[in-house]
């Protein structure tokens, strides 16, 4: 009995292999180099022979001066976009569903969701020539008689510019999720709605903001495990050294003590800090868009 | 339905088609601006006359991009990883989603399997552990360093398992009367009903693969191994013409500039997301809507 079960499920071990091998190589092997965050970690002695000194590396991040400001920028930085890559699409989409043309409608998803598709390296090609002193949107600026803005250089206006381009690149695919929503409520009710005397806000407010709920909660409480992903592509190609006090956060300080400083030990600790604290966030993230938005990731 | 359009309904209506066109100029604009720029000479540039249409056309700065030698050699290494990259996410995507989008009864350690991959979108290594193990599997430098680690998309698997969950039970019953094993199942009948979940993975993975730098900066050694998404990031950020001196090329140094080279490179970048952008968005509000509104 127990070999025929055996047999008749072995055809599914044997699809799963090639891809539990590879993820044991690539995501767990890297789960348990880990280690070197408590070893003063030397690549010539390896993993094995590293002298161990438990939890000196985390205590000398917690020690160092940028730390707690890094730790703050990231936050911000996340959270803010967090709200606005919510409401932006949200509000898009309800502008979108509006519109009865059904051509137009089409054509401003095409436009909006283009960015969504191009990397932040060609992303940032492009905002470092716009937003440039001498770019195009100071040259507007101008024109309208205001000072020109150092966007990428000024650290008032730093943290701003990353949030508004990723929401920039962001809202249109958001939007479209919204608008898939909104294609699933029955229109009777829009119907029933307009014999009771309702006019479009109130239609707006009492059928198409409810229908597009369960959506929104889920997207809330999935955003919550980002509240540490400020968004290191998106820094790394956009950052530059006077802005480092307000733009630098906790992934690209991970690449800069790692792979430019060659701590490695230090780096990894970091890099753990991070992956603890995140782990939780989207534990709990999960948990909540499970019990309010009935979502199961399988 | 009978409406009555007011006067607020029509004034609504006008503001709300201004705030869509802006909304989409502000998208599309910034791309039909650079390749303006990228078209135009340096002077017109610098006195900053182009808005979206070139001034002085000229090909120069393309000529420019085109006479890198890495240019090419990127755009090979690029090539490269685009095919191999995409044959096994795909190949991966299916034999994983298959198993495990059957129920717990048919495949008793299911579980255990959902589990092994859940974990990993919980919980990671970091930067540094990562790069330590592609270093000590003796990758680095390999184009097998670029599409090695992430060949196992698990997103990719779970929008592919919510599609097979929804095919219809019986034919796979009637299937296995007729004595089809599960590699029949799976080729003859969930791959060819899948065809477009299949083509939005497809196109997202290779649209992923194109845009991949930061794996290319890291796990290369030397500049030359680069993919082109790593070249492109370095002379983007870092403009440089000064290496610049072949005498040949007099001419069109004269037309060119850190911001008409950078608006090249910048356009050559997106032009293949440009052109798969049709079948892209034909595919993918399906790709979404099958990923995030389960029943």
């Amino acid at each position: 009995m127990f070999k025929q079960k055996w047999r008749q499920e072995r055809s599914n071990h044997i699809m799963l292999l090639p891809g539990v091998v590879f993820l044991f190589l690539f995501s767990y092997v890297p789960m348990f180099g880990i280690i070197i965050s408590f070893q003063k970690y030397y690549p010539t002695k390896g993993f094995l022979d590293s002298e161990w000194v438990g939890l000196e590396n985390f205590q000398y991040i917690f020690d160092l001066p940028d730390f707690s400001r890094v730790l703050w920028n990231t936050v911000f930085i996340a959270t803010m976009k967090i709200i606005l890559h919510l409401i932006v699409p949200i509000v898009t989409a309800l502008l979108l569903n509006e519109i009865r043309s059904a051509l137009f409608k089409r054509s401003v998803q095409t436009l909006i969701y283009l960015p969504y598709f191009l990397s932040w390296v060609i992303l940032a090609g492009i905002l470092m020539d716009i937003l440039s002193l001498k770019g195009i949107v100071n040259q507007m600026i101008e024109a309208l008689g205001m000072q020109s803005v150092f966007f990428l250089g000024d650290n008032n206006w730093f943290p701003w510019t990353l949030i508004i381009s990723d929401t920039w690149k962001q809202f249109g695919f958001d939007t479209i999720i919204y608008l898939a929503a909104l294609t699933g409520i029955n229109p009777t009710l829009y119907e029933a709605a307009v014999i009771d005397g309702a006019n479009r806000w109130k239609q707006t407010l009492h059928i198409t903001l409810p229908g597009m709920a369960p959506i929104i909660v889920l997207m809330m409480t999935l955003s919550l495990g980002n509240v540490l992903n400020a968004g290191f592509d998106q820094v790394f190609n956009l950052y530059s050294a006077p802005v480092l006090e307000s733009g630098d956060i906790l992934d690209t300080m991970i690449y800069r003590i790692g792979l430019q400083d060659y701590q490695f030990s230090v780096s990894a600790a970091l890099g753990l800090f991070k992956s603890l604290v995140s782990f939780v966030l989207v534990s709990v993230s999960y948990g909540l868009a499970y019990r309010f938005a009935n979502y199961r990731i399988f | 339905m009978i409406t009555r359009t007011s006067w607020s309904r029509r004034s609504f209506n006008l503001v709300n088609y201004a705030i869509l066109i802006l909304l989409s100029a502000l998208c599309f604009l910034p791309i039909v601006h650079v390749l303006a720029l990228s078209l135009s000479s340096k002077i017109q540039v610098t006195a900053g006359n182009v808005l979206f249409w070139p001034r002085e056309f000229t090909w120069a700065s393309y000529e420019y991009v085109a006479s890198q030698g890495q240019f090419f050699r990127s755009m090979g290494i690029t090539l490269q990883r685009v095919v191999l990259g995409t044959v096994i996410n795909l190949a991966l995507t299916l034999l994983c989603a298959y198993p495990l989008s059957k129920e717990r009864g048919d495949f008793r350690l299911r579980s255990v399997y959902v589990w092994y991959f859940v974990i990993t979108i919980l919980f990671g290594g970091g930067l540094i552990p990562w790069y330590l193990t592609i270093k000590n599997l003796d990758l680095l430098n390999s184009i097998w360093a670029l599409v090695l680690p992430g060949a196992v998309p698990v997103f990719n698997i779970i929008l592919l398992l919510n599609f097979f969950r929804r095919l219809p039970k019986e034919m796979n019953e009637s299937a296995r009367i007729d004595g089809a094993g599960d590699w029949r199942i799976l080729l003859s009948i969930y791959i060819p009903l899948s065809t477009p979940a299949l083509a939005t993975i497809t196109l997202f993975t290779v649209v992923g693969h194109w845009n991949s730098w930061f794996d290319g900066l890291l796990l290369m050694n030397s500049p030359d191994r680069y993919p082109l998404s790593s070249y492109l990031q370095t002379v983007i950020t870092m403009p440089d013409l000064s290496k610049f001196t072949d005498p040949e090329m007099a001419r069109v140094y004269n037309l060119i500039s850190d911001r008409t080279t950078r608006a090249a490179q910048v356009f050559v970048g997106m032009l293949p997301i440009l052109l798969v952008y049709p079948f892209l968005q034909r595919y993918f509000i399906h790709g979404i809507v099958l990923g995030s509104v389960k029943e």
